[in-house]
């Protein structure tokens, strides 16, 4: 079986057909995750690197354990400069793929397509793990896997996306992942953090928490971004807080059986209440297994065709 | 059209009669069926596995656990193919630590399929040994493998095809030889 | 004998002035249009020239005044390994062009009537002519007029402080106010920096889909509206560039209805390309203004159409390869143009049936001559000969290691063109000739 691209550099266009294959050979990772020897030999002498052009440990180990149980060999970077330097550094790193042989690269970086740029000049199969506010294609795949876990379905289940819409990559790939796998979608955020002509991806857009949450089964919640206020996008956190902080007395408008999720790192108190963010309807713990575990369907459906005809084809015993 | 070529070389009574000796071949090397688990590959090698439990059943009287294995994430050949085959999941819903494990497939061949599922077993733990039943040997192999409990060798050449067929998937018993 | 220079013939000769397209022949003699005759040169006639002239049979070919493209940048001074007035001008005359107007943002910016004298002096041995544009303010940092007098005299054709807006609408006030009194046009970059904040593409719902910070519409719009009433006010010629959306067209219709002083260009590259492109990524669709949407497209081939829309020029931007081979945000604004500008023009727009030749001519010769007041533009007798002559029918993919200029950095790469320059003549001097 085979995904329709050689990259994973986002999921809009992303077919379901795709998106299903990736969660039934999750399912399998997930189970070799349970062992007692959490690992297989699959990618053996296959050379991925780690590039994370931005903080983040939550992905990044994610990828790197997904990689180790996978046994490939790895290589990580990762810089906490916050500035793009003139993308020198990247223009570098095409040469240092080259030059080290890499099979496949995991990129994190703040600028929107740097992945696709890389994907265009080296001959590497290349997997976005967030770019600018473009997309986080992993992240919405390993949330549309729990949610199938705990709803056995996405169709038709009904999902609210609350917070800093327009700079966040996890809402677009979670808007066109839960799409694409039938779910109804609505955005709910202060008008200047939503981006132009969203609703054109299909979704219902709200500016008041209560009006969003009714009848919903999945809240997603972003975290906000103090910088947001800087930029003179809100006019105060406090008045943010007011308006769209997930409390407890909004859970009441939900449909039984709720989910909330957050793609972390949570900001208590600021876009989702203490209370809230810890409670029993939070499925953060699963998602750590599920990253992995999905992270893993998706380096393994990828590594295909390294060798296309080297050595005489294998024959099967 | 090509099924026109073919020879069979065991029908559904003999396939049925192999799998009863090599059912009283394992009680008989191991003395019993204790601390016996059995493992079968798919997809042909688990309903294999699951007709010599039965089988093992009937004679003993006792119910071994089955297991069920995909090797494909332990093929040496994985990053060759142009497209990844598909994984199915692996059920071994018991600990094989100190166990007799019976392996089971269909053909043995190159000997690369009982490599990776060797490898795999190993992974789930260390058992007091592992034991390798093949309906068919057709020969040719490219690692120092061999089985233990064999239903029928057959000498081939490179270019013939052993085909094995199961009622469960394909209709009906039979092994069927062809080729050239 | 009849002693000539050079004499061009053929069966379309237009001359955007007097509206005359027909068949033509023209005598060039000591670099000046010495006699121009509305037919075909006879057989008889070509017999009659001396060994000396040299005949040019633009038959199939169109032959016109030369082009102006009156917005390129040359980086000389300063960044003379993306381009020099030398290597610019060469890619001019090899893109049919036979003048080209400079921008002042180089390193110094030509914001003092030394700098313009280096780009006059420069020029003298560049194949084309190159007019230089001076500084608005000085380094065009938006705060104090230049000595717009002595740039004029140096050779300053125009002032703008292209690459920056004039922020501040006082000092725009005043730059218009003083600059008519040396009667020539300022030369405005539309954009209003608080509404671009750290915008990198246009705001639509490809910039939503493709995560880049989005440049609004009104970002233009804002600065076109009140450009034209700081020109409506000071009674200042104001000359608008690179024009990319639809309401910035309505702005400008609306201000020539009322005979404002205003008039406008537009460039190729956005009257070809539309913003669903940036899926790539490809940093050479990175330009300021960005790319628009198809309806801001149709809306500048429709005030093309109407003559809202007086210029098409290239703002022809090099940029070195390393500066151009980033992340899209990261890269510098613009594109190469002044090598693809007439076969865009011709497959877009002529093909299409938006302008016609006459309209071409006057878009890209007569129009930039009159609003700059240069010599050229038209077919006059006396007058110095340059010309252009376009060979229509011609098919041909771009391909980069053709350039002449420096720099190659056109998102047109590989795109199939119809249309080519096949002489461009400066003074009666053939610069370019293309291979057959």
């Amino acid at each position: 079986m085979r995904l329709k691209s050689r990259h994973l550099l986002g999921l809009e266009g992303v077919s379901r057909q795709d998106i299903e294959l990736i969660f039934n050979t999750g399912v399998t990772f997930k189970e070799i995750l349970s062992r007692d020897i959490p690992k297989v030999p699959t990618l053996r002498g296959l050379t991925i690197a780690n590039l994370f052009y931005e903080p983040s440990t939550r992905t990044r180990f994610s990828f790197e354990l997904a990689e180790k149980r996978l046994s490939a060999d790895t290589v990580s970077f990762s810089t906490n400069t916050s500035s793009v330097q003139k993308g020198e550094t990247l223009k570098d790193t095409v040469q240092n793929i080259e030059a080290m042989k890499v099979d496949m690269v995991v990129i994190r970086h703040q600028a929107a397509g740097a992945p696709h740029f890389l994907a265009r000049c080296c001959d590497t199969k290349v997997i976005n793990a967030g770019d600018g506010a473009h997309e986080h294609p992993t992240q919405a795949l390993l949330d549309l896997f729990t949610v199938r876990e705990k709803y056995k379905k996405i169709d038709g289940l009904r999902v609210v996306i609350v917070g800093d819409i327009k700079y966040s990559r996890v809402a677009r790939s979670d808007i066109w992942g839960f799409k694409t796998m039938g779910a109804e979608v609505a955005i709910c955020g202060p008008t200047t953090l939503l981006p132009y002509e969203v609703e054109k991806m299909g979704v219902k857009v709200y500016n008041r928490l209560e009006a969003a949450l009714e009848g919903r089964d999945i809240v997603i919640v972003l975290r906000i971004q103090t910088e947001r206020q800087e930029m003179g996008l809100l006019p105060t956190i406090r008045e943010y807080v007011n308006r769209f902080c997930l409390t407890p007395p909004h859970l009441a408008g939900l449909r039984e059986n709720f989910t909330i999720m957050h793609p972390g790192p949570i900001n208590r108190g600021v876009e989702i209440s203490p209370e809230v963010a810890d409670g029993p309807y939070s499925v953060i713990l699963s998602q750590v297994t599920n990253g992995v575990a999905i992270r893993m369907a998706v380096l393994y459906l990828l590594s295909g065709g390294r060798l296309p005809n080297s050595r005489r084809k294998a024959r099967a015993s | 059209m090509e099924s026109d070529k073919l020879i069979q070389i065991m029908d559904e009574v003999a396939v049925a009669r192999t799998i009863t000796r090599i059912a009283h071949e394992i009680i008989e090397r191991n003395g019993g069926v204790g601390d016996m688990v059995i493992i079968g590959i798919r997809t042909r090698g688990a309903i294999l596995a699951d007709r010599l439990a039965s089988e093992i059943e009937r004679i003993e009287k006792v119910t071994l656990p089955i297991g069920v294995m995909d090797i494909t994430l332990y093929r040496d050949d994985v990053q060759n193919k142009l497209e990844q085959p598909l994984v199915q999941k692996t059920e071994i819903l018991f600990q094989v630590a100190d166990k007799i494990v019976i392996l089971v497939d269909d053909v043995l061949f190159t000997g690369r399929t009982a490599r990776a599922a060797l490898d795999a077993i190993i992974d789930f733990g260390r058992p007091r040994s592992i034991q390798f039943a093949v309906l068919i040997d057709r020969g040719h192999r490219e690692l120092p493998i061999r089985a233990d409990y064999i239903g029928k060798s057959l000498s081939t050449t490179l270019e013939e095809k052993v085909v094995v067929k199961i009622k469960e998937e394909d209709g009906i018993d039979g092994v069927l030889l062809g080729g050239r | 004998m009849d002693d000539y220079q050079l004499v061009v013939t053929g069966d379309e000769m237009i001359d955007p002035e007097s509206g005359y397209s027909g068949p033509g022949t023209i005598y060039i003699k000591d670099g000046s249009f010495f006699k121009i005759e509305k037919k075909k040169l006879s057989q008889e006639q070509s017999k009659g020239l001396s060994n000396a002239s040299r005949l040019i049979d633009a038959t199939g070919c169109i032959v016109g005044p030369g082009l102006i493209d009156m917005h390129v940048h040359l980086r000389e001074p300063g960044r003379e390994d993306e381009e020099t007035i030398l290597t610019g001008a060469a890619a001019a005359a090899a893109g049919g062009f036979t003048s080209i107007c400079c921008m002042p943002n180089t390193t110094p910016p030509l914001d003092n009537h030394g700098v313009i004298n280096f780009v006059v002096e420069r020029a003298r041995s560049a194949k084309v002519r190159v007019y230089p544009i001076g500084a608005i303010t000085q380094g065009q940092k938006g705060e104090i007029i230049t000595e717009i007098g002595d740039l004029v005299e140096a050779g300053a054709v125009a002032i703008s402080d292209d690459g920056y807006p004039v922020m501040n609408s006082g000092v725009m006030r005043n730059a218009m106010e003083y600059a008519r009194m040396f009667d020539i046009p300022i030369i405005s970059h539309p954009e209003d920096l608080g509404l671009v904040g750290s915008g990198v593409a246009n705001e639509s719902f490809n910039s939503t889909r493709f995560g880049l910070s989005g440049i609004p519409n009104i970002a233009e719009e804002v600065m076109v509206a009140r450009d034209i009433m700081i020109s409506g006010f000071t009674r200042c010629a104001l000359h608008l560039a690179h024009l990319s959306t639809a309401g910035s067209i309505s702005l400008v219709k609306e201000a020539k209805s009322r005979k404002v002083a205003v008039t406008c260009e537009v460039t190729p590259h956005h009257f070809t390309l539309t913003d669903d492109l940036l899926e790539s990524y490809d940093s050479n669709l990175r330009v300021n203004p960005p790319i628009r949407t198809k309806r801001d497209v149709e809306a500048v081939k429709e005030g093309l159409k109407d003559g809202i829309v007086d210029v098409i020029a290239s703002d022809h931007a090099p940029h070195s390869q390393e500066e151009k081979e980033v992340e899209f945000q990261a890269a510098p604004c613009g594109m190469i143009g002044l090598e693809t500008s007439v076969g865009l023009v011709v497959t877009e727009l002529l093909e299409k049936g938006i302008i016609d030749w006459m309209e071409f001519f006057k878009k890209l010769s007569l129009n930039p001559a009159t609003i700059l007041k240069l010599q050229g533009g038209r077919l006059q007798l006396n007058a110095p000969a340059d010309l252009t002559v376009i060979d229509p029918k011609k098919r041909w993919v771009v391909d980069p290691k053709k350039f002449k200029s420096k720099s190659k950095n056109s998102p047109f790469v590989g795109r199939r063109l119809k249309g080519k320059t096949r002489y461009t003549i400066v003074a009666g001097k053939v610069v370019f000739e293309a291979q057959s």
